[in-house]
């Protein structure tokens, strides 16, 4: 019933969605603008809509007009009048000058726009096939963001969250008022970087590094996804951003150093195998499953199965390789700027064992670490 | 499909071959016309119904029918094969019955390319749709086949590039021969400045064609070589850059989407006079309109790249540029418009449709107008509002007018009049469909939903419901279409040979149907 009142809204609610900011909320324009940027594109759009609404109203009320009283069947005879170079000249010049009038405003808010100088804090961005990486550049802060929602709410097995498809397991967090710049590249195809609050949209293009700004100007949480198609889970890749304040940005910083040093401390030690095959399970969920399935069958035709593979079941350092390095002009990316030596030597025992893969054998961090050596030169990424 | 044109064949002169062979090695005009029609509407179909595929999968969210992969599959051949095999072939299948017709012409200038570049055509058609059933399934990467990403696919990337290849020397052999129709075989008196609208729009077309089908030739041709032979156009490991692919597709693409719509604004321009019973108001300021559309189709590409991070100066041109192309495109509507005021207007479905083609055209010229501010497009770049444009543009604009253009000439093609009452039924229940499909997504694009996902967050759900039932609706109607279609070729009322009380111009002085060989001997016209 709800819905069916939405339904029936909707054509009116069309008429007015040009000049009614208020209508915002209801999901009929742009969303409430979170930064200085997003105001200035909301206001010029609701402008270029008033101004496009004008001339549709006297356009086609002459044609309506004209539909209704000059047709056959009302007796009207047609009048035989054509070429009038005055008339011709207005429609011609009119037009010229309200785009004018369009112009001016809409380059002072590109020209804002695109002023990335003198920025508070710079973030790197990187988009992966599919998931975000950050890099903080001033405070030393790096991390992935993925998908959160669960695998069963998308195929229907559980119910769905508020948050469905817009929710991540590490949200990028900025501090409120700062004028953020964003460095965005991708790693492997093209991807873009929206978070339609903000008003800051930037493709990501490996190999380039393009620049963005915005400024939050309120606390809270946006959200965005990746808009440029990248592959098969494209849909499935969101951003989260958290602006909060400058004290708890402090705090959340002073969290994520702890957290890296944990970390750090995993690539150091050496794990009993099933320790390994349990976290290599979770790693594998976050970065495989999305390609070679969560049964390690993979798609026939598309992306390879794990399980039973020549890699998974031959030598093990072929296997460590292929994880590091990927396998280039395929979507196999290389994972050795994006899982620690903890993670890949988890992953490769769980695959190595998992399934129909009985090996029974295990990769310690110790060994990822001497199998970058070499190959961590020859897996950096050109631009960088 | 061969019922009526054996009937033209008692006016021939000469012995024919029969059945499948009389198409296969036919050099008429008539006849290959016929065939782009058959091959566009049958088309229309195959993407059409992938089109329902897509709206079903999109229904609700959550993934209920397709695999993601499949369903990119799904978005970049439907957009490929509306695109090159339905509204272009569909264009190319008027210019061969009419131009030749409205020029007073025998035929066209070189018949024996027309055969070969109607049959290159089915060859490209079947390599895009095999490619479903080769591993890994069709390309996914977008009709816009923006690398890497289309440089990571299969066998079936590789066969659509051939495809693109085909389909282009197919265009640009049809231009070719309607370029030369144009300038060499017009009737004696017929200056350029009396032709039909219709022929000058496609005239200008088969130019733009002919200067951007082999940018896209070269684009893909690029994307071959980086795909197998190890170049680096588009890779910056190699030195190359991705972003070179789009200005290069861009620059093709741009132009493409005026070759859509030009022979549309020609169709609409026949059809409005001879309805409104009044001569085209502005006909000079009309043909110089469409001249400056296409010159300034050049100059404007990058604003569909408009968030790839372009300079300052350069963002500014383009959309300077892009706004530019308003005026002419007002005053094309203004035209149309003055055209229809103080006439003495009756509505068959041909008007309807034209009518609703300016009224819909001009929505989508809006909403073109909104994405040419680039501040705005920064937001709405990549999401529903821009599959809601082009599709107002496409399927209101072109494809509306190919209706129009299609219940306009059938009778002539025929002889026989078509059933009306079915024809106003297509034309409410098309036109109620594709408002109800395309209007939410304008909302769904503002709220922040990107297009081609397979599967949405929550707040989404009503539009979308909203748009699928109108996709069905729409969708369902063109069977009415090919009821029409199909009953006129059977019988029906005989067409006379002027059809239409205010229709003017030298196709209308032939009797219906058309015979087989028309204006042997050249009309004069005063």
């Amino acid at each position: 019933m709800k819905s069916m009142w939405k339904q029936a809204g909707v054509v009116g609610a069309a008429i007015l969605a040009a000049s009614q900011s208020a209508l915002a909320e209801y999901g009929y324009n742009l969303q409430v603008p979170a930064s200085k940027v997003a105001q200035d594109v909301f206001q010029l759009h609701n402008f270029i809509m008033l101004v496009c609404l004008g001339i549709f109203v006297v356009v086609f009320g002459a044609m309506f007009y004209s539909l209704l009283k000059h047709r056959k069947s009302v007796g009207h005879k047609a009048a035989n009048f054509h070429e009038n170079t005055t008339v011709e000249l207005v429609w011609t010049v009119i037009p010229f000058i309200v785009l004018m009038g369009m112009a001016y405003p809409a380059a002072k808010v590109v020209i804002d726009m695109k002023d990335t100088s003198n920025p508070d804090m710079t973030i790197k961005i990187t988009g992966y096939q599919w998931k975000w990486g950050y890099d903080y550049l001033n405070d030393d802060v790096s991390f992935y963001s993925t998908l959160s929602t669960p695998r069963e709410q998308i195929t229907g097995a559980a119910a769905k969250g508020e948050h469905y498809l817009l929710e991540v397991d590490e949200p990028m967090v900025v501090p409120i008022g700062k004028r953020v710049r964003l460095l965005i590249t991708a790693n492997d195809v093209l991807h873009a970087w929206w978070v339609p609050a903000l008003g800051a949209k930037q493709d990501a293009i490996p190999g380039f590094i393009r620049d963005i700004w915005f400024k939050a100007d309120k606390i809270g949480t946006f959200r965005g996804q990746c808009v440029e198609l990248c592959g098969k889970d494209h849909g499935f890749m969101p951003i989260v951003v958290e602006v909060v304040s400058e004290e708890d940005y402090k705090a959340w910083v002073a969290k994520k150093k702890g957290g890296a040093q944990v970390a750090a401390a995993d690539n150091t030690k050496t794990f009993d195998t099933a320790e390994l095959i349990s976290r290599g399970e979770k790693v594998y969920q976050a970065n495989c499953a999305a390609c070679h399935q969560a049964n390690g069958m993979g798609l026939p035709g598309a992306f390879p199965a794990i399980s039973g593979s020549a890699i998974a079941t031959g030598p093990i350092d072929a296997h460590i390789n292929i994880i590091l390095n990927g396998k280039p002009g395929t979507a196999m990316a290389a994972f050795a700027s994006q899982l620690s030596d903890a993670d890949i030597a988890a992953v490769v025992t769980y695959q190595r064992n998992a399934w129909d893969n009985k090996m029974g054998d295990a990769a310690q961090p110790a060994a990822i670490a001497s199998a970058r050596g070499g190959a961590a030169e020859a897996a950096a990424p050109a631009a960088q | 499909m061969s019922d009526a044109a054996h009937a033209h064949d008692d006016h021939g002169h000469h012995a024919h071959p029969t059945g499948i062979m009389r198409w296969l090695t036919t050099t008429n005009h008539k006849d290959i016309g016929s065939l782009y029609l058959f091959f566009a509407l049958f088309m229309l179909f195959v993407a059409g119904s992938m089109a329902l595929l897509i709206r079903a999968e999109l229904f609700q969210p959550g993934l209920q029918l397709v695999h993601p992969d499949f369903f990119n599959q799904l978005t970049t051949m439907h957009g490929l094969i509306m695109i090159f095999g339905v509204i272009m072939p569909a264009f190319s299948g008027f210019a061969n019955w009419q131009v030749p017709l409205m020029l007073g012409a025998p035929d066209m200038a070189f018949p024996r390319m027309n055969n070969w570049a109607f049959w290159l055509l089915p060859v490209a058609g079947f390599f895009l749709l095999v490619s479903f059933w080769l591993p890994g399934g069709a390309v996914a990467g977008g009709w816009t086949m923006y690398p890497p990403l289309f440089i990571q696919g299969g066998i079936s990337y590789d066969l659509t590039i051939l495809a693109v290849h085909i389909m282009g020397l197919s265009s640009i052999m049809g231009s070719i021969n309607i370029i030369t129709t144009i300038l060499n075989m017009r009737a004696p008196g017929l200056t350029l400045m009396k032709m039909p609208l219709f022929v000058w729009t496609w005239l200008i077309t088969a130019y733009l064609l002919i200067a951007t089908m082999p940018v896209l030739a070269g684009a893909v041709t690029m994307l071959l070589t980086d795909r197998n032979f190890g170049t680096h156009f588009f890779n910056a490991a190699g030195g190359g850059d991705p972003v070179m692919f789009q200005h290069i597709f861009w620059f093709f693409a741009h132009p493409e989407v005026y070759i859509l719509i030009l022979p549309a604004f020609g169709i609409v321009s026949q059809v409005i006079p001879t309805f409104a019973r009044k001569p085209l108001f502005g006909y000079a300021s009309m043909v110089y309109a469409t001249a400056s559309i296409a010159v300034l189709s050049f100059i404007v590409w990058a604003h569909h790249m408009f968030t790839v991070g372009m300079p300052v100066t350069a963002q500014l041109f383009f959309m300077f540029s892009t706004m530019l192309i308003a005026v002419p495109t007002g005053v094309k509507v203004f035209n149309w418009v003055a055209t229809m005021w103080k006439g003495s207007m009756t509505f068959e479905t041909p008007m309807l449709f034209a009518i609703a083609f300016v009224c819909l055209f001009t929505i989508g010229g809006f909403s073109g107008l909104v994405l040419a501010i680039a501040p705005v497009d920064i937001q709405l770049h990549d999401t529903y509002y821009v599959v809601a444009h082009f599709h107002y543009v496409l399927v209101s604009g072109a494809l509306f007018a190919i209706f129009a253009g299609l219940y306009y000439w059938l009778p002539k093609w025929t002889g026989h009049m078509y059933n009306e009452t079915l024809g106003k039924w297509h034309f409410w229940l098309s036109v109620i469909g594709m408002n109800i499909v395309f209007f939410p997504m304008h909302f769904l694009g503002l709220a922040g939903m990107p297009r081609r996902i397979p599967d949405y967050a929550l707040q989404f759900t009503e539009f979308n419901q909203i748009a699928t039932v109108g996709a069905f609706i729409f969708g369902f109607s063109q069977l009415i279409l090919l009821t029409v279609v199909l009953k006129a070729i059977k019988g029906g009322e005989k067409a006379t040979t002027q059809v239409w009380e205010g229709a003017e111009g030298l196709e209308w002085t032939v009797p219906s149907p058309a015979p087989y060989h028309t204006f042997e001997t050249a009309p004069v016209v005063k």
